[in-house]
This record gives structure tokens, C-alpha cells and sequence, in this order.
């Protein structure tokens, strides 16, 4: 317990320093997105600590609670929906029914080549419907003023209902894929998830009516209020200039804070939840079947049902961060999500912080995420200093300073190796 | 006394850091001859024996082969020394031909094996005509012939089976054994591990009754069959 | 004439491209389901090891070209790609040396390998960006057209052109050479059969005498090879892009389920199924519609199935139909 206290208070002294060297607003800026990376890292743990579920499509599940950012607070576009909006829904409507019938279809007749071809058909006509349903609507919502809306756009809620419905898309998403991977062998869950992320990445970035695609949203109403307006307040102006900071930084400071005191709220809530279920009875069968998945299954548990169960709320749980992300940055921008930044990262901070313990991937989010920060300038620096004797304008130098960036993949895959052979369960293991 | 051809002498020891299973087991088998072990479930019969090929530690006690302590080495040394074992279950490449799992039975062979490949197939004649079929279309004594013929592509001076009768029908055994004495004629060792006791102590020159990893009773297959404990307690009365 | 256009067409942009594609992607699935088979995990550092063979056979491209060193008409990368398979078969063995090896030694699960799998992948991928940058490549130097379009015409007098591109030539040629010779080795050499009877049956393999880690060497340095030569194959045809080469993982780990881990021969089949299924679910059937039907029913629009930004897609959908249906793939593969 001492030990782990002094962890934390390491990676605490990390921020604090980076708050004296470099600035608090860096500081807390770092920090927010640490708490959110925290709250990732504790849902991919829930599924690899608690059932050794190997999730390689976390940035699937993230962007997916962004999407539900646009879809829940952006006001809606009245012209697309009267252009196209009933006509979209009644298209993907159909789609679903399509796959609804086929998968009926499929159940109810007997096996054999009326039901191969009657299963084919269902799915042949029901497409050819969809895409003469869809495509004049997608068009005709895509017209719509494109340069600034072009998409349906929102329910005009509170973006802080994105949070929890975030969540809800992203179990919808991970139920489909536990349903056809889980129960398989351990390495299709990694292929069928790394799939889905790209899937998901693939289908925000070219469908434009859904959320304007590589065109962004931006401009996300906020859960905080706006710097200007704190500028603009008088008595914020005065009592920031008590304090003795100028307006823009205390803003600016006041901004992040409220951001970090909503997110440390989520991700305390969710550590007190998992901490419950995992000293649970539930949380020992899980766990149970984690260490012996074929005693398990001979005392009648049904492993694959309680790991899809376990599936759907960890992905959940990387919705809701995403969503929670996408608020943070006020905007949704797919072309930034890389599986390296989303998925991979994560994964060494469930790895580092110490796989199964919750406390362990917490304190692996913050800090894996201030190490993936800091490394950039710390290289750059490193990288200075080794090409200072070399000319300017040289083709190699310029090579070197430009490879900085990379650099810190390889750095985060050789934390992560080394981790993973010398210290196997963490920096804070399980109990 | 001289030493048996291959003795595992006063063995002691289990798996990994387990409690030990083997309890003081000696077994023994002269060149050319047939010993068999039997004994009632969970005896530690197979474990005896796989403590004579090096798959579990031997904590006390030692391996002998031709007067030479063979306890430090690993099984595929063994192997090189002249051992081979047939283990009960997936004992056969499955998607290999006929041909090919004798070949990898002579992996270590670097001269001519055309010979031996003969030998087997005049042993077992079935497989000649089957050889070029994949190993796991088989019928199960004609796998068990295969992972036999295998075993033997080493040119071993000591066979060692592990319940080679698991699953074949009587008939089937009987060739079996057949067999395996034809194999034993031709100055190999044999040590046996046998579920079906009273077949297999007929045809062994030496029978080990093992109970709770410890020698029961021990002497010639005759001896054995006759003894009337022996009898009461193992062979169904009788 | 029409219905010889419209053949034309459809060789042009299905077939050919196809062909040349599933043939990558076969060599690239059969590099992953040899290890799957050897060594019993799923090997996610397989596209970066492309990438990465596939970096240094430019690299020694490039070094040829400045020597004055070609092969005209082939690519010069022709040349280069032994060298480049020699230099990543070096760094795969070093990688099992330092990395894998450990885990073998322990027994750990198969899935802990994959996770170390992804942090070498993570490794190989910040190599080659340092090295190379993540910008894209083109190296092929060598005849652009085995048979151009503009010659197709004026030798057949169909209104349609047929451009075989040498890349896509060279693609097949060398996939078959390469399949030919895996095959060969697989099946006939010594090393070859001691590599099927481990992944067959291991603990009989150490039972007679094969050294395990003779096969393991021997397996990533066949998975050196087939990666390089389908990562240099894939550059020569489209470009080299290391982001791209991460990407192909998908559909090259579907070719492999498709058809069977730990299968080859359900590697290759596997591959021609994505690759066929991408093409003609992507592409724009108009022009081979106007052909082949009166005019009366020509499609309006571009009578194309998918865009083809969901080409992943097609691989992923195809992939959880198997998992779904026949979760061994068409060609039985290993069960662990």
C-alpha cells in the first residue's frame, strides 16, 4: 500500500514539476487528457485484468463515443432533415430489417439449398433496396449548405448525455464482434476487433451526411463555459486579478479545472464501480475463469456469455471516454484517430501501471500518457544536441530533427517489451 | 551382478514441484526381452515409465543403460542413445503420409534408411500399401502400427510403449502383440506400459505390478499370472 | 464486339488487378500461417516486417541506382530484394533471439505472444518512419507496361485497351516461383517435413529428434522471405507507405483465417478470395454493364457496390462470415 501511495506521488510530482518548469495550463492540460487515458486504461484492464480478453480495436470504441458527441449536441440541420432525414432513417432502417429477415431467414428453414439460396436472395434484394433508398438521400442531405453542415446533425441535448449514450453505441459495436469472435480462439477476438476499428474510422470519415466526415464538426457545445465569456465577466476579472493572475491564463486555468473536476468525477465513480464488482462474487468467477477457463466451464459457468458480458461493458467504458475526449477537443476529427495514439497506447499503460489491478491502470494512464507528452521535446532536445555539430541544411540533419516524432513509437514499443519480459505484472500487480 | 540391459534404478521423483508420485520404482528389462507393467489405475505406471525416458525428474535413484547413467539426460538425448517411445495418445503426424512419419522417425539418421523402412513395412505390411495415405485417415490399430513403425526408424535398442492396446479391439491387440514379440526377437528391449494385464504378462518375460508408485510385485510374466495375490487382486480373480 | 469490350474491360480492372493483388496478399498470408503453424500465435508484426523488408530493399535500390547498377527492363528492385530478405531474415532472428524466444521457453499463452508481437510491430513501425519517413516511395524503375493499353487497340481493333502492367506480371511470376519452391520445400526437403511434424504434432517432433529451435529458425526465416518479396511486390505495383503496410494486416489475417491458420495451401486460395472480393465489390461495374446490356438498361449510375474506402471492409465482412460459419476456415486449419 505504501508503495503504491508513493507511485502516485511520483507520477503527482511529474505534473507538478511540469507545472513549475513548463506552465499549469501544460500541466493541466496534460492532466485532463491523463484522466481520460485513465478512465480507457481501467475499461481495456476490465477486459484483459478481469478475462484476458485481448481488445486491439480500442480506438474503434473511442471514436465511436466522439460520433455520439455530434450526434447527441449538435443542433439539428433542419433543411437535410427535410431534405433527406426521413428518407436516411427509412434507409437504415431497411438495412437492419435486411439483416433482421436474413438472420431469421436462416434460423427458420431447414438446412439446405433453399435456405443458402433464399438467405442470399434476402440479403441481394434487401441491399440493392437499401443503396436505392440511401444513396438520393445521403445526396440530397450532403448538398446542404456542404462548406458548413452537409450532415443531419444533432439532438441539440446537453453534450454531457453523450457521455453515458457514447457508452451505449460503443456496447452496441462490441456486441456484435464478442457475438461472432468470443468463444473462438483467443487471437480472433485482436483480429476481429483491430477490423472493427478500422471499420469505424473508415465509415466517420467517408460518411459525410453522418457527421461530415474528414470535414469535421467543430464548434461542440460545451459542459464548461467559454474563456471569452470568463474574460468578459467582471467579477471573474476581479477576482482572478485578486488571486494575482492576469485574466487569460486564470480563464484559461479555471477552463481545465472545471474540465479535470468533471472527468476526475466519472473517473472516480467508475473506480469505485469496478472495485466493487471486481471483490465481488462476480468479479472472482470472472476471474476464475480467467486462471482456468476449462474448470470453469465443468462447474457449468458459461464462459463465452460472461466474457461477452465483460466485453460490452469494457468497450463501454472506452466509449465513454472517447465521448468524453471529443468534449474536451470540441470538436470530432476523424482523420487524427491512429491506432498507434488509441489503441496501442493504451495498452502499454494497462501493461506498465499492472494488468488486473484497477488502481494499477489508472496510475499507467497518467503516467504513460505525461511520459507520451514529455518524450517529444525530451528526444527533440536529445536530437538537437546530436546534430549540433553536423551543418544547417544538411539533408541529414533535417532527416534526424523530422524522425523525432517517430521516435516515440519506438520508444512506447520497447517500454512495453521490456515491461512485459521483466516485470510481467506491473508496477502494481495484482493482488 | 551385472546390470539389466536398461534399469531404472529405485526411482523417486514427480512433476515440476509436485509431491513425488514414484515411491523407491525399480524397473528393469535385458536385452531382447519383454517387460510389461501393470497395475491398477493410477499405479503411476505411465509415470514410471516416463521417468525411464527423462520426461519427469528423477529425484533419487538413476537410469541405466548399458551399464551407462542416462539420468541427466533430456528425452531427445535419449533418443540418440538408442530409446524410443511410443506415447498413448498422438502418437502419429496426422497430416503426414504413412511414409513420412517413419521418415521423421529417422530424423537423426544420417544414413540410409531404406533399409529400416523396409523392415518395418515387412513388420507391418498394411502400411506398405497405405503409404502414401495421410496418417490420420487411418483405422486405430493401423495408427498404432504407424507410431510403432515410427519409434522403430531409429533403429532403437529399447521400445518402449505406452498402453499400445488403448483402444483397439481384441483381435487387433492379438496382432499387436504379435508383433511386438517379432520385434523383441530381433534383440530389441522392450518395456511396456499394458491396461489389459493378463494378455500382455503372457507374452512378457518379465511383469512389474505397481501400486502407489511402488513395486507390488515383480517376476517373470509366468510367475505373476500364477501368483494367486496377483491373480485375486489384478487379473478378475480366477 | 461488344461482349469482347466488355471482357476487355472487365480483365482490365477485375481480373488482372486482382490476380496481381491476391498473389500479395497470398505470400503475405502464408508468411503469418507459417508462424501461426510453428509457433502457435498470431504474429501482428507481419505488415510492419513487410514494410520493413520492403524498406530495405528500396534502400538498397537505391544504392544500385546511384552505382549505375540495372537490370532494364526489370526493376532494379529485383536485384536489391535478396539483399533485403537477407537483412530482415537477420533482424527477425535477432528478434527471436531477444524477444520471442523467452516466452517459448516459458510456455507463456499464445495470446501473451500476440501482445509481444504488437510491441515489435509498434518497434518495426518506428524504425522504418525514422529510417524512411512515413512519406510514400515509388521505386519501380523498371518497363512500365508489358502490354500498354494504346497497343492492346491497335493490335486487337477493339475500342477497349488492355494494360498489363509489368508489376503486375512480375507480382505473378514471382508468386508463383515463390509458392512453387515453399511447396516444394514443404513437402520434399527434410527441413521442410521436420517443420509439418512440428506443427502437426510437437511433442512427438521433440520425440524423435527434431530440435525445435533449428524449426523456429527456420520458419521466421520462410516468413523473411515471403514478407519482403510480397512487401517489395506490393510497392513495385502500388507504393510503399509504411502506413499502408500496417493496413494490409487485415486483409492479409483474413486471407489466413479464410482459408485456415496454420494451413498454406488455404493461405493462397484464401488471399485470391479477398483480393477478388475487394476488386469486384469496389468497382464501378458501368462500363462493363454498358456493354453487356441494351442500351434500354444501362445503369445510370456508377453500378458500384462499395466505395472503395470500405475495401477493409470486404475483408473484415468475409472474415466474420467464416468465424461465423466455419470457424477453422475452408481448408481445416490447426485448432489449438
Amino acid at each position: 500500500m505504501n508503495r503504491n501511495a508513493l507511485l502516485f506521488g511520483f507520477v503527482a510530482l511529474l505534473y507538478i514539476i511540469t507545472g513549475f518548469v513548463q506552465s499549469w495550463n501544460t500541466a493541466l492540460a496534460i492532466f485532463n487528457m491523463g484522466l481520460i487515458s485513465a478512465i480507457m486504461a481501467l475499461g481495456v484492464n476490465i477486459q484483459w485484468g478481469y478475462a484476458g480478453l485481448f481488445n486491439v480495436g480500442i480506438m474503434g470504441f473511442v471514436a465511436l463515443g466522439g460520433l455520439a458527441t455530434v450526434l447527441v449536441s449538435m443542433p439539428p440541420v433542419a433543411e437535410a432533415w427535410a431534405a433527406g432525414g426521413l428518407r436516411m432513417l427509412g434507409a437504415l432502417a431497411l438495412g437492419a430489417a435486411t439483416i433482421t429477415a436474413g438472420v431469421v431467414a436462416y434460423k427458420r428453414l431447414p438446412l439446405g439449398r433453399v435456405r443458402s439460396l433464399g438467405v442470399i436472395a434476402i440479403f441481394v434484394v434487401g441491399f440493392v433496396l437499401y443503396r436505392v433508398l440511401f444513396d438520393p438521400a445521403r445526396d440530397a442531405i450532403e448538398a446542404i449548405n456542404p462548406a458548413s453542415t452537409g450532415y443531419l446533425g444533432g439532438m441539440n441535448l446537453t453534450i454531457l448525455l453523450a457521455w453515458p449514450i457514447g457508452g451505449l453505441i460503443a456496447a452496441g459495436a462490441a456486441w456484435l464482434i464478442g457475438k461472432t469472435a468470443l468463444g473462438l480462439r483467443s487471437d480472433y477476438l485482436a483480429i476481429a476487433t483491430l477490423g472493427i476499428a478500422e471499420i469505424v474510422i473508415a465509415v466517420l470519415k467517408n460518411e459525410d451526411w453522418l457527421a461530415r466526415g474528414v470535414k469535421n464538426v467543430v464548434g461542440l457545445p460545451r459542459p464548461v463555459p467559454y474563456e471569452v465569456d470568463l474574460q468578459q465577466s467582471t467579477d471573474f476579472v476581479a477576482r482572478a486579478t485578486w488571486l494575482g493572475f492576469d485574466p487569460a491564463t486564470a480563464s484559461s486555468l479555471w477552463v481545465k479545472l472545471l474540465y479535470a473536476g468533471l472527468f476526475a468525477a466519472v473517473l472516480l465513480a467508475l473506480i469505485w464501480l469496478s472495485q466493487l464488482a471486481l471483490n465481488s462474487p462476480w468479479g472472482r468467477m470472472m476471474r476464475a475463469i480467467r486462471d482456468n477457463e476449462v474448470a470453469a466451464e465443468a462447474m457449468g459457468k458459461n464462459v463465452t456469455r460472461r466474457h461477452l458480458q465483460i466485453f460490452v461493458i469494457g468497450s463501454a467504458i472506452c466509449g465513454m471516454a472517447g465521448a468524453m475526449m471529443t468534449t474536451l477537443d470540441g470538436q470530432l476529427t476523424p482523420g487524427t484517430y491512429q491506432p498507434l495514439r488509441f489503441t496501442f497506447l493504451i495498452w502499454v499503460m494497462v501493461i506498465v501501471g499492472g494488468s488486473g489491478n484497477n488502481w494499477g491502470s489508472v496510475l499507467g494512464g497518467f503516467l504513460i500518457w505525461w511520459l507520451w507528452i514529455q518524450v517529444e521535446p525530451i528526444g527533440g532536445a536529445i536530437m538537437s544536441l546530436i546534430t549540433y555539430p553536423m551543418p544547417d541544411g544538411s539533408g541529414l540533419k533535417a532527416h534526424l530533427l523530422d524522425s523525432v516524432q517517430h521516435i516515440r513509437l519506438l520508444t512506447m514499443g520497447v517500454v512495453l517489451l521490456l515491461v512485459l519480459r521483466f516485470s510481467p505484472r506491473g508496477l502494481i500487480p495484482e493482488r | 551382478m551385472s546390470d539389466p540391459f536398461l534399469i531404472g534404478d529405485r526411482m523417486s521423483g514427480g512433476y515440476g514441484q509436485g509431491p513425488n508420485i514414484l515411491h523407491g520404482c525399480t524397473l528393469a528389462v535385458e536385452k531382447g526381452q519383454i517387460a510389461v507393467i501393470v497395475g491398477p489405475n493410477g499405479a503411476g505406471k505411465s509415470t514410471a515409465m516416463k521417468a525411464v525416458f527423462g520426461m519427469m525428474d528423477v529425484r533419487e535413484g538413476a537410469v541405466r543403460l548399458d551399464g551407462e547413467d542416462i539420468t541427466a539426460l533430456s528425452p531427445q538425448d535419449r533418443v540418440a542413445k538408442g530409446m524410443a517411445f511410443v506415447p498413448q495418445t498422438n502418437n502419429i503426424f496426422t497430416s503426414m503420409t504413412v511414409e513420412e512419419n517413419l521418415e521423421m522417425g529417422a530424423f537423426l539418421r544420417e544414413d540410409d534408411i531404406s533399409g529400416t523402412m523396409g523392415q518395418v513395412y515387412d513388420l507391418f505390411p498394411i502400411l506398405k500399401d497405405k503409404r502414401r495415405q495421410a496418417a490420420g485417415e487411418l483405422s486405430g490399430g493401423q495408427r498404432q502400427q504407424v507410431a510403432v513403425g515410427r519409434a522403430l526408424m531409429t533403429q532403437p535398442t529399447v521400445l518402449m510403449l505406452d498402453e499400445p492396446t488403448a483402444g483397439v479391439s481384441p483381435i487387433v491387440m492379438d496382432e499387436l502383440f504379435d508383433r511386438i514379440i517379432e520385434v523383441a526377437r530381433t534383440g530389441i528391449s522392450i518395456l511396456m506400459v499394458e491396461q489389459n494385464a493378463r494378455q500382455a504378462l503372457e507374452i512378457a518375460d518379465k511383469g512389474y505390478v505397481l501400486v502407489q508408485g511402488r513395486n507390488a510385485h515383480t517376476g517373470s510374466g509366468r510367475e505373476l499370472l500364477e501368483n494367486p495375490e496377483v491373480r485375486r487382486t489384478f487379473l478378475g480373480g480366477t | 464486339m461488344d461482349f469482347l469490350n466488355a471482357l476487355v474491360v472487365l480483365a482490365n480492372f477485375v481480373l488482372i488487378p486482382a490476380v496481381s493483388y491476391g498473389s500479395q496478399l497470398a505470400l503475405g498470408a502464408l508468411g503469418v500461417t507459417l508462424v501461426y503453424g510453428i509457433l502457435r500465435f498470431s504474429n501482428f508484426a507481419h505488415g510492419d516486417t513487410m514494410a520493413f523488408g520492403a524498406m530495405v530493399t528500396i534502400l538498397f535500390t537505391w544504392a544500385f541506382q546511384a552505382f549505375g547498377l540495372s537490370i532494364a527492363p526489370l526493376p532494379t528492385a529485383l536485384l536489391a530484394l535478396p539483399f533485403g530478405i537477407a537483412v530482415t531474415a537477420g533482424m527477425m532472428l535477432l528478434t527471436d533471439r531477444w524477444v520471442y524466444q523467452f516466452y517459448r521457453r516459458h510456455k507463456a499463452k499464445p495470446i501473451i505472444l500476440v501482445m509481444v508481437s504488437l510491441g515489435v510491430m509498434f518497434i518495426l513501425n518506428g524504425v522504418v518512419r525514422v529510417i524512411i519517413g512515413p512519406g510514400e516511395q515509388r521505386f519501380n524503375d523498371g518497363a512500365r507496361f508489358i502490354i500498354s493499353a494504346g497497343d492492346f487497340k491497335k493490335m486487337t481493333g477493339l475500342s477497349e485497351g488492355l494494360a498489363f502492367r509489368s508489376s503486375q506480371g512480375l507480382t505473378i511470376v514471382v508468386t508463383l516461383i515463390s509458392v512453387a519452391v515453399l511447396f516444394w520445400f514443404l513437402n520434399r526437403t527434410r527441413t521442410g517435413k521436420s517443420m509439418r511434424a512440428y506443427s502437426d504434432n510437437e511433442d512427438l517432433a521433440l520425440l524423435s529428434g527434431i530440435n525445435p529451435e533449428k524449426v523456429v529458425r527456420v520458419t521466421w526465416i520462410i516468413a523473411a522471405i515471403l514478407a519482403t518479396t510480397a512487401g517489395v511486390l506490393y510497392g513495385l505495383d502500388k507504393a510503399f507507405k509504411p502506413f499502408t503496410y500496417f493496413q494490409l494486416l487485415l486483409p492479409v489475417f483474413a486471407a489466413a483465417i479464410v482459408g485456415g491458420l496454420g494451413n498454406p495451401l488455404g493461405a493462397i486460395a484464401g488471399g485470391y478470395i479477398i483480393a477478388f472480393s475487394e476488386v469486384t465489390l469496389t468497382y464501378a461495374w458501368k462500363k462493363v454493364a454498358t456493354y453487356m446490356l441494351p442500351d434500354s438498361l444501362a445503369p445510370d449510375g456508377l453500378a458500384q457496390l462499395l466505395s472503395t474506402d470500405y475495401k477493409y471492409a470486404v475483408s473484415f465482412t468475409i472474415l466474420v462470415i467464416v468465424l461465423i460459419f466455419k470457424p477453422y476456415g475452408l481448408f481445416r486449419g490447426k485448432a489449438v
